[in-house]
């Protein structure tokens, strides 16, 4: 933009004017056009600016003049958020690098939380290369101005500033630190509450343990019975940090009352971030607690009487499992897990079946094969019949963990109804999500058993009446020529589709071609027999088609084709075909036929007859 | 019974108060166009701004001067500070439906920065809007003069950096978030939560909550539509959050009901955990009885404690704690009770006036007819009927109090009610959160009172 935002598009060298001030003027004009999309061309071009300006220069006027611009757009204010964070050697290096705190302390008090977080994270990247001493004089008081902000954004922003200065500074500085966290985690503010509670885990994680004992502990158990829920269930994630931090013979005074209130707490939002997170807290507390409080937990939390919860949890489910101590974890599994699981199996509420679809099936990699049989199994066919489509997708997209257990012929007499089933779901979604399953099941269930029962489905979707699923129903049968090679696509596909081509339907007659189209792609230049002898002759007879759709639709195959075909059969056969489409009456006919004849192939030799020579 | 016979108090609420008239907005012309109807009156958090929505699609910001000391017994006065266009006519292709730009409710959020920010909504659209202030203008260009003439580009043998000056203040309103395409039916209510990022809208069957910082997805907490329209019976009339509990919220219905839902319980409030209703009267059951007791105004105390409903003849308190009955109830114009089938056929009987606090919960306001605004002191048990009228705005006039005969013999003084005026109607008035000014939209002017400093 530098090059068009001047007044004189073409200018000549001056006989006093620097020829390179040009363009960086431009830029700084720019800086403040009334255009934003130009603003912004400027503001991500702060750098050349700067250095066009000279260190010097840039402290003392630019950023002076950038630290007043926060009245500008969100857009061009995260640019230049950003832009700071990279700036300390166009400001003369460490040395001066608290000269971009006075911006970045007045974009971290914007209203808008993208701009104020990338300014928090800006001022980070930067309080390292403050000198120690520089972190005292210039970058703790500007934290403090912020923690004592009259507006709650210059406080939230102080939050995330605590724990970079924190190891760096003298223990006087560090006891103020501790305070002025402290004041935010009891602000009136709700708002605040959060960013404190938000950072409440990064913060301890800097802090002396001793005083992670005596002041973190004390905040967190108030935050966590913050009489706002929002507040409380930022709690649960700090539970987890500051437990990792912990000596394990603390966990149970210091942290557990706090968790099995959360885990218990009146509001849904709580338990659902519990559960939500239960896999870290479960490996940050320890197989011991794990065993004693967080089983009988996870019972209560995929018992829990809100939906959320309940997927929350069932979606954990797998990683529970999988993460309990290994000398028992088939026991409480067993007598523990599998009693609630097989409750959910028949929930009410179809987002948490769903849910537990998704993860189900892994557990037959954690229980053996004789426990997935037994007990596992009648679940699984239990929804492979729910009434809810996403449940069945979900069982049948994970089918590669019982198969490596179990094989999957224990399944394939429930399995079948239900693809069928959804093949024929009156939603076009269903019937999509399960076409994109089709490679996938083909490659574990084997070519035989494809044949006998899958393929006729596949061949009925290239005649569906929607275009999404006909168009994936192509794309599928690609994958199935990958999958299971060029000979299988031509005793299998190849007649069924060329079948297609006299379909009264033209809708079908196009779906040919495109079939041709990916089929050509595949076998390609090996198995052209297949091309030459087989599909060329109908695509060819197709050009004589009442309808200009398929007409185009040849030409345009046509040049797909072409390059597997050898000279000959294109001179004498294509190009006949292609020149009387190219006078066709129809407009989009002529101009595919065109594009086709001035395509590579036919004007130039082809692969085939250069790999002849 | 707890219904409170209050008396008529010739010195107004609180025994000595007394309400003068300050200041009045708004074109005197008596022939007032559609767009200039003001539809909603706002004060914000601190009182320093008002904020009026009309018929038009405008709102219009007001604000306080800085106080003068050498004329302490005049309060500041509210002048123009902001005025905006919030929305604009709009239409439906899908529905075949045109969209008023009525402005049907403006609420404040906190204060966040130096900007001020405002939610303000039509029936189907929510838009929160940022005001704020700039005194300083960039100067200096490299490539052309101040007045925009471009210099010759040899010229340049140094760069120039923009410095910023001082200029007159500029008041710039933008619009932030639009909030679209989450209601079907008309949004009656918009409600900030004390959590400070979410808020509620309300329409006449469902309930959303939204982030304030996200626009595309919101929340449906409330679906009271049947599956069967045909089977509606009810439908919401006004929701608002509690003022310092984040998860409970209220709405009421059109069948003089509130229900109380407390979001921890479940995602979805179907449920409510509270139903505030008072059992009919049989006596003074009528054909209208359905219509006059549905709610046109819900509102909590500033304390939490107690909510107001408005309905069409009275205005109730209730108690959180007591679901059985109001714990006081006042008559806003009980004369109208023998007036309702002509006020049915004219359509005032679905008029929606509105209710509102004073700062410390001691005293509730609410408007009537002929331009009569109400206002009951709930200690003392007073009440006072004042006028909002031209003829009453002299700078510092005491507001005499009104009387409407109901019947009998007329006294002097007394107005009587086959002489109302049914079109000067007061729908709208607001209380200054701390101090004792009042905003009192008449239909297209807005008065300011405020009580008589001694």
């Amino acid at each position: 933009a530098a090059e068009e935002g001047g007044p004189c598009q073409s200018k000549m060298a001056g006989a006093d004017g620097d020829d390179s001030l040009y363009p960086i003027a431009v830029l700084i004009d720019e800086l403040r056009n009334e255009d934003v999309q130009l603003r912004l061309n400027s503001i991500k071009k702060l750098s050349t600016i700067a250095l066009a300006l000279g260190v010097e220069r840039t402290r003392t006027e630019l950023l002076p003049f950038l630290t007043d611009t926060i009245y500008d757009e969100d857009e061009v204010l995260l640019a230049l958020a950003e832009q700071l964070g990279n700036f300390t050697m166009l400001v003369g290096g460490p040395e001066y690098v608290h000269c971009l705190l006075p911006p970045l302390e007045s974009l971290a008090t914007v209203e808008e939380t993208v701009v104020r977080d990338k300014a928090v994270e800006s001022l980070r990247k930067i309080s390292q290369e403050h000198s120690p001493v520089d972190l005292e004089v210039h970058f703790e008081p500007l934290v403090k101005r912020l923690a004592s902000g009259d507006w709650f954004t210059s406080r939230t922003s102080a939050c995330g500033l605590f724990s970079v200065c924190y190891p760096r500074v003298s223990s006087t500085v560090k006891a103020e630190i501790r305070q002025h966290f402290r004041t935010l985690c009891s602000d009136d503010t709700p708002m605040v509450r959060r960013a404190a509670a938000s950072k409440l885990g990064e913060f301890a994680k800097v802090l002396e343990l001793d005083y992670v004992k005596s002041d973190i502990i004390s905040l967190f158990t108030a935050l966590a019975s913050d009489e706002q829920d929002s507040v409380r269930l930022l709690a649960v994630e700090a539970c987890v940090s500051i437990a990792t931090l912990l000596p394990q013979e603390d966990l149970e005074t210091l942290v557990m009352p706090t968790l099995r209130q959360a885990a218990e707490d009146k509001s849904w939002r709580v338990r659902y971030m519990v559960a939500d997170k239960f896999s870290e807290l479960q490996k940050a507390v320890g197989p011991e607690i794990t065993k004693n409080d967080l089983v009988p937990a996870f019972q209560n939390l995929l018992k829990d009487c809100e939906a959320e919860v309940r997927a929350a949890a069932a979606n954990k489910v797998k990683e529970f499992c999988e993460n309990l101590p290994e000398d028992n974890r088939e026991q409480i599994i067993m007598t523990h897990i599998l009693p609630c699981v097989k409750e959910l199996v028949s929930d009410t509420n179809q987002h948490v079946k769903s849910a537990l679809a998704s993860v189900i099936m892994g557990l037959s990699t954690i229980l053996g094969k004789d426990n997935t049989i037994e007990h596992l199994l009648p679940l699984f066919l239990a929804q492979l019949k729910d009434e809810c489509p996403e449940v069945r997708l979900n069982i049948i997209s994970n089918l590669d963990c019982v198969n490596e257990v179990i094989g999957i012929r224990q399944l394939s007499q429930s399995l079948l109804p239900a693809i069928v089933e959804l093949a024929e779901d009156a939603k076009w979604r269903v019937r999509l999500a399960i076409i994109e399953y089709m490679p996938l099941l083909a490659g574990q269930l084997g070519v035989e058993f494809f044949d006998e029962k899958l393929n006729t489905l596949c061949m009925a979707w290239l005649i569906d009446h929607v275009y999404a699923i006909r168009e994936a129903a192509t794309c599928n049968l690609m994958k199935l020529v990958e999958k299971f090679g060029a000979e299988w696509a031509q005793n299998t596909i190849v007649p069924k589709v060329l079948g297609m081509a006299n379909d009264p339907n033209y809708l079908h007659r196009m779906t040919t071609l495109f079939c041709i189209n990916v089929i050509v792609h595949c076998c390609g230049y090996p198995y052209r027999e297949i091309t030459t002898k087989q599909m060329l002759p109908v695509v060819l007879k197709m050009s004589n088609d009442q309808v200009a759709n398929v007409r185009f639709n040849v030409a345009k195959s046509l040049q797909k084709i072409g390059p597997v075909l050898d000279s000959n059969a294109l001179q004498t056969e294509v190009k006949p075909v292609l020149e009387k489409l190219a006078s066709d009456t129809d407009m989009d006919v002529k101009y595919f036929a065109q594009e086709a004849i001035s395509g590579e192939c036919l004007s130039s030799s082809t692969i085939v007859d250069k790999l002849n020579t | 019974t707890l219904e409170l016979t209050v008396r008529a108090s010739p010195t107004g609420p609180g025994g000595d108060m007394q309400w003068c008239f300050s200041q009045v907005k708004g074109a005197i012309d008596d022939d007032v166009a559609e767009a200039d109807i003001i539809s909603t009156v706002e004060f914000n958090h601190t009182g320093e701004l008002l904020a009026t929505g009309d018929k038009g699609g405008r709102v219009v910001i007001f604000q306080q001067e800085i106080e003068n000391k050498s004329q302490p017994q005049f309060r500041s006065e509210y002048n123009v500070y902001s005025t905006f266009q919030s929305h604009e006519p709009e239409f439906d292709y899908l529905k075949s439906l045109e969209i008023e730009e009525k402005i049907n409710k403006i609420r404040w959020l906190p204060q966040k920065n130096a900007a001020q920010f405002l939610l303000s909504t039509n029936d189907k659209t929510i838009k929160l809007w940022k005001i704020s202030e700039r005194d300083k203008r960039p100067e200096g260009y490299n490539l052309k003069e101040e007045d925009g003439r471009y210099k010759d580009p040899n010229t340049i043998t140094s760069l120039r950096v923009p410095v910023l000056i001082p200029m007159d203040l500029m008041v710039e309103a933008s619009p932030r978030r639009v909030f679209a395409n989450a209601h079907t039916y008309h949004i009656n209510s918009i409600s900030v939560n004390s959590d400070n990022e979410t808020y509620l809208s309300a329409d006449d069957l469902r309930i959303n909550l939204w982030h304030l910082e996200i626009t595309d997805r919101s929340f449906n907490i409330v679906d009271i539509k049947p599956a069967n329209m045909e089977e509606l019976t009810e439908v919401i009339t006004a929701a608002e959050f509690h003022p310092h509990q984040c998860n409970t919220f209220v709405y009421s219905s059109s069948k003089g009901t509130i229900r109380l839902c407390d979001m921890r319980a479940s995602a979805l409030c179907d449920k409510h955990s509270k139903l505030f209703e008072e059992p009919e009267d049989p006596s003074n059951r009528s054909f209208f009885s359905e219509i006059i007791s549905s709610i046109s105004d819900v509102k909590f105390s500033h304390n939490g404690r107690y909510m107001m409903t408005r309905d069409y003849l009275s205005v109730k308190i209730w108690d959180l704690n007591m679901e059985n009955r109001p714990v006081e109830t006042y008559q806003v114009h009980e004369y109208l009770r023998s007036k309702l089938c002509s006020l049915y056929e004219n359509d005032c009987i679905f008029d929606k006036f509105e209710c509102c606090w004073n700062g410390n919960d001691s005293v509730v306001m609410t408007g009537s007819y002929n331009n009569f605004f109400r206002m009951f002191d709930r200690g003392h048990r007073r009440d006072v009927t004042l006028e909002a009228s031209r003829e009453n705005s002299k700078p510092m006039q005491v507001l005499k109090p009104r009387k409407v005969c109901a019947g009998g013999k007329r006294k002097k003084d007394e107005i009587s009610v086959d002489s109302l005026d049914f079109n000067k109607k007061i729908l709208h008035t607001a209380w200054h959160p701390q101090d004792n000014i009042i905003a009192v939209a008449t239909t297209n002017n807005l008065y300011i009172f405020q009580d008589k400093v001694n």
